[in-house]
């Protein structure tokens, strides 16, 4: 039995995420996104206190005081690193759609409505490192074609684009972006999947190395500092989740 | 209240001068939501509101439009959160009652900030290929007029977004009709948009929170403030920072009664004959 069996399938994503942040100076993370979360402030401790971590919604971890616009103020100036998006729909071409299913025709009456865009249409261009992330991996959610773009994976030329997306995480691996073939990798695989199971799973097309590596587990030290002090610090901005993770609360 | 201070109304009064068709812009779950008003304006109720998030909306938008309150949306999403969907939204949107404006959170904050300043509006970066361009025909690309030489510098541009009342909660104002919203901004930036600005407290206090500046630098002074209204526990069951939590048990219950027409009808009869006008 190998180590990483040990390890929950939320652990499994947070600690695949945590090394995309390593070295960056500031990750924001947008509210009710835990494991997004979890990671930063794991790649913050690993950091030793060199990355700045804003985690909206958090009383402790949440340093803005101009209220709701600044994060995308700050995200315009370039002050932020990386930022996480998801989506109802996610396609081959890293476009994400948090608007509705359907054909745009139909708009706004959706076959299925998610509650909108948030931010994306602005973040996805501005932040240099998007982390896509979507824990469900079926072909519903990762799609040939969105139905609607929230935000386009990528951009003309012409078209001010300082950021986009890096990488996607889903529950069962990683996919790399490339943004000048505007086409996703499969990086790598968490444990126990194969990559008939992903070819099966996933609606888009995507390249497939011809030996995809496991994702990492993380060291037994990084794991019991994330099993210690990053879950405390997890539970006073995400209880809910800490609690289900690790039974603190 | 000083003979220059906005009105100390009843909440009822005070819920009764957001009139049919107001263009009527209203906070997210986290900031302050006055939600003993938004169960007035129901009991009235109020007709062809113009929904604005500031810059999205949970609990007050979702009730507003199952009550058949709405007419418009226009925000950068509209969910329960950690509750789940926005049941009467997605159910409105798809029986064709309601007008969807779609945004993007920043997109929201430069059109209040375009009103704010009193400028047609604001360019911002982002938006290019999105389809949000495709259902906001209001939202215009244009070229960066002020680009290097011979370099073509397409920017979107959002028109201003002037709401006719901005309706909030906060902790406290003061007798003179300013109101501290502590670090929740955001408010004070729907404050500056608006026409018209009414508010809910906690508590109206002695003295003048402008005196100290600490207090200060969080108050929005009375000069854009219309009528005030005290309803303690304004913002339940939502939150309110520092004040009291949310009630999770009656938020729950809420996003599960309100999965079906029918179950919402319960819930609103309930709530209205539990919580008569007090004024």
């Amino acid at each position: 039995m190998s180590a990483a069996s040990h390890l929950s399938p939320s652990e499994i994503m947070i600690a695949a995420v945590a090394p995309m942040l390593e070295g960056l100076g500031h990750v924001a993370v947008g509210s009710q996104s835990p494991i997004p979360g979890s990671a930063a402030l794991l790649a913050q401790a690993r950091s030793g206190g060199r990355m700045r971590v804003s985690i909206l919604g958090s009383r402790d971890q949440n340093p803005f005081t101009d209220g709701g616009r600044e994060l995308f103020d700050c995200a315009g100036q370039g002050r932020i690193d990386a930022f996480f998006l998801s989506g109802g729909q996610i396609d081959g071409a890293a476009n994400i759609n948090l608007v509705g299913t359907g054909e745009i025709e139909t708009y706004p009456r959706h076959q299925q409505r998610f509650p909108g865009s948030f931010g994306s249409a602005y973040l996805y261009y501005v932040v240099p490192r998007v982390i896509l992330f979507r824990e469900e991996h079926t072909p519903r959610t990762l799609v040939k074609v969105v139905d609607f773009i929230s935000a386009p994976g990528t951009s003309a030329a012409n078209v001010y684009r300082p950021g986009g997306p890096f990488a996607l995480v889903t529950s069962r691996c990683v996919f790399s972006f490339d943004k000048h073939r505007a086409r996703f990798t499969l990086q790598s695989l968490h444990p126990g999947v194969t990559t008939a199971e992903i070819a099966e799973y996933t609606g888009f097309a995507y390249d497939t190395p011809a030996r995809v590596p496991e994702t990492p587990s993380p060291d037994p030290a990084t794991l019991a500092l994330l099993r210690g002090d990053i879950a405390r610090l997890v539970a006073a901005t995400y209880p809910g989740f800490a609690l289900k993770t690790w039974g603190i609360g | 209240m000083l003979t220059s201070a906005p009105p100390l109304l009843s909440v009822s009064v005070l819920a009764a001068r957001i009139g049919n068709g107001t263009k009527l812009v209203l906070p997210a779950d986290y900031s302050g939501c006055a939600m003993a008003v938004v169960t007035e304006l129901m009991r009235r109720p109020v007709r062809d509101l113009h929904l604005v998030g500031a810059p999205v909306m949970g609990f007050q938008a979702d009730q507003l439009i199952g009550a058949g309150c709405v007419a418009r949306v226009e925000a950068a999403a509209v969910t329960l959160g950690e509750h789940g969907l926005a049941s009467r939204f997605t159910a409105a949107l798809k029986s064709g009652e309601l007008e969807m404006w779609d945004a993007t959170c920043p997109a929201i904050h430069a059109g209040l900030q375009a009103s704010e300043k009193g400028v047609p509006f604001m360019p911002m970066r982002g938006l290019i290929g999105s389809d949000l361009l495709a259902v906001r025909p209001d939202w215009k690309v244009i070229d960066n007029p002020l680009a290097e030489d011979g370099k073509r510098d397409p920017i979107a541009i959002i028109p201003a977004i002037q709401p006719d009342v901005a309706l909030f909660h906060a902790a406290k104002a003061d007798r003179h009709g300013n109101v501290w919203i502590g670090i929740r901004r955001e408010l004070m930036l729907m404050a500056h948009a608006s026409k018209a600005t009414f508010v809910s407290v906690e508590e109206i206090v002695d003295g003048n929170l402008l005196d100290d500046p600490a207090l200060a630098a969080g108050t929005i002074p009375s000069l854009y403030i219309s009528g005030l209204a005290v309803a303690v526990r304004g913002a339940a069951p939502i939150g309110l920072a520092d004040c009291y939590s949310a009630d999770n048990a009656a938020l729950a219950a809420y996003a599960t009664a309100a999965r079906s027409s029918a179950g919402f009808r319960d819930w609103l009869a309930r709530k209205l004959d539990r919580e008569p006008v007090t004024a």
